[in-house]
């Protein structure tokens, strides 16, 4: 049409409005399949590697790399060196903070440092009791090796943790090995663990620690909030939601109170005699070589 | 890409002229104030790092000078707020002061006075017009106002900074003071795409950081005017140490407008043609500036 008159008129070559058109339409494109990449990149490499831990009030990982502008301030800031920019390669978003427990764990500090210097908000000025920080949460992960399940009395985890006997609590337990002794297992509690590492870091096993601090997500299982625990709905009401329960007898239990079916050696229903069986008592085959 | 036929005798240094005419020294003497103010912001975030003198902490995307002066890098800014969040006050003033300086003093002066990949760039412009290097595929100067239009959308779609798991220009500067990884390998590739590829490929036709700063310096005061041009001789020496040679032409040849001054928001006021000039043509003056000497 129009154009196609117009070719031989030009210069030998498509109408500059048609050039114009091919031409942002080729920019574009590749500009768009490009950020495409990157956007997916990004998408696909958000996944936080479950060992690299956020500095202390830092957002919930989505909303942290949208706030996050990778300035080093809050590294810059920590007087322990534990916080580090993640470089190219490492697996985590370019430039974010991050620190391993296992390397040097976040000491704490009552002025949380780091957080006072976020200028973006990604780590949460709101935030200004340590105690509250929620870093990870300590799991003890390995009950194979970690001594004090053994039967031994390690409990450094136990002895460095900055909330001790509430966020790690040693829990006794009998020995079923030895039959005679105790074992004290280190316990971890997470309305006081804020996942500052000190355990892992100290965990005396020479490579790996059997105690680790998690992201929250992977060390914690959903509530069963759909499930009615009988006996706080019980203490809320202040009596059974069902009622009283009919009782009825246990043979050989007459004595003990209803439930209880404890049985103490030469108590209970005494069995019938077991006598040994002897030989020709039994039903005859009548099979004969 | 191939090298030119001519024998190397036949072609003149760029900015011969303007040294035999100025002087060694007063031919480069953009050149010499632009490196010293690179290397000394450089120097300012090292001084800390490296010998426990805190001038500056952080780095370009955001930052704290001697405790009090906050800068935050508006092109970062304005990816976090396409990915949705506000931040806070620290990172808004810091930014305000940043665009504030910009918008007077030219957007891309952040390209050629402080960026650091810069010196990357622009040691690949010098190897290759050295080496005589010629053809290659160079991109339309558009591209990089496209990636900065899609690049915000990735940041709004994905919902975190998307251009900065791969943005070369910050992560070099953040590699510089804090520890590189495998960023040396984006560096090199932006390097070897200037070398080989596209002539001033990077900075002047795909960054979307440039393509920011320029929209910001659209109406900036500091600009570059060819007040002498009825002194031009034609050398061509303005437009081969030009990165965005195209800006030149309407202001030294009265090519769509009348008035000297270089207007084009992709000069990035380098001063670089002031220099390799041997005929004085050009000065650095404001946009209103309009006279003729």
């Amino acid at each position: 049409m129009a154009e196609v008159q117009d070719k031989p008129v030009g210069q030998g070559g498509p109408s500059p409005r048609r050039r114009f058109l091919r031409e942002a339409a080729g920019v574009a494109g590749g500009a768009c399949l490009l950020s495409l990449g990157v956007g997916l990149y990004a998408k696909q490499a958000s996944a936080l590697p479950a060992t690299a831990l956020r500095p202390p009030g830092a957002l919930a990982e989505a909303d942290f790399l949208a706030a996050c502008v990778r300035c080093g301030l809050c590294v810059r800031d920590c007087p322990y060196d534990t916080l580090r920019l993640a470089e190219l390669g490492d697996g985590i978003a370019t430039g974010t903070p991050y620190f391993h427990a296992r390397q040097i764990p976040c000491e704490m500090c009552e002025t949380i440092p780091c957080v006072v210097a976020c200028p973006t908000g990604a780590l949460d000025h709101g935030l200004t009791d340590i105690g509250k920080a929620r870093m990870g949460l300590a799991v003890l992960i390995d009950h194979e090796t970690c001594l004090n399940f053994l039967g031994l009395r390690c409990d450094v985890c136990y002895r460095v943790c900055p909330v001790i006997d509430k966020a790690i609590t040693l829990e006794r337990q009998h020995n079923p090995r030895s039959d005679r002794h105790a074992m004290l297992l280190p316990t971890v509690h997470s309305d006081h663990c804020t996942g500052c590492g000190k355990c892992e870091k100290s965990c005396v096993l020479p490579g790996e620690a059997a105690i680790k601090v998690l992201p929250l997500k992977l060390a914690q299982g959903s509530k069963a909030e759909h499930y009615r625990k009988g006996w706080e709905e019980k203490e809320a009401a202040g009596e059974s939601l069902i009622g009283e329960q009919l009782e009825l007898p246990v043979r050989g239990l007459e004595g003990k109170s209803y439930g209880d079916t404890r049985v103490a050696p030469g108590q209970g229903p005494t069995p019938a005699p077991a006598a040994p069986a002897r030989p020709g008592s039994g039903l005859d085959s009548g099979w004969k070589p | 890409m191939s090298v030119a036929a001519v024998p190397k005798a036949a072609r003149p240094r760029v900015g011969a002229d303007a040294i035999a005419a100025k002087g060694w020294l007063r031919a480069h003497r953009w050149l010499i104030l632009r490196r010293l103010s690179q290397l000394g912001i450089l120097a300012a975030f090292l001084a800390g790092p490296w010998f426990g003198l805190w001038i500056v902490k952080g780095n370009l995307s955001s930052s704290l000078t001697l405790g009090v002066l906050p800068l935050t890098d508006p092109f970062l800014l304005a990816q976090s707020l396409a990915a949705g969040t506000l931040p806070y006050k620290e990172a808004l003033i810091g930014t305000g002061i940043v665009v504030a300086f910009y918008l007077v003093a030219g957007g891309r002066v952040f390209c050629s006075w402080v960026c650091p990949m810069n010196l990357v760039t622009d040691a690949a412009a010098w190897l290759r017009r050295r080496l005589g290097l010629k053809g290659g595929k160079i991109p339309s100067g558009d591209t990089r106002y496209w990636l900065l239009g899609f690049m915000l959308l990735a940041a709004f779609a994905s919902g975190s900074l998307a251009w900065e798991w791969v943005n070369p220009v910050s992560m070099l500067h953040r590699g510089l003071i804090f520890g590189f990884g495998l960023a040396w390998g984006i560096v090199g590739g932006v390097f070897l795409y200037d070398l080989l590829i596209a002539t001033r490929g990077w900075c002047g036709h795909l960054c979307p950081m440039g393509a920011f700063y320029s929209l910001l310096g659209s109406a900036a005061l500091v600009r570059v005017s060819a007040a002498h041009r009825s002194a031009c001789d034609d050398c061509m020496d303005c437009f081969a140490v030009c990165p965005e040679p195209q800006v030149i032409r309407p202001a030294l040849k009265a090519a769509g407008q009348d008035h000297p001054v270089i207007l084009d928001r992709n000069c990035t006021n380098c001063g670089r043609c002031i220099d390799v000039c041997g005929r004085n043509v050009f000065r650095i003056t404001t946009r209103f500036d309009r006279s003729e000497s």
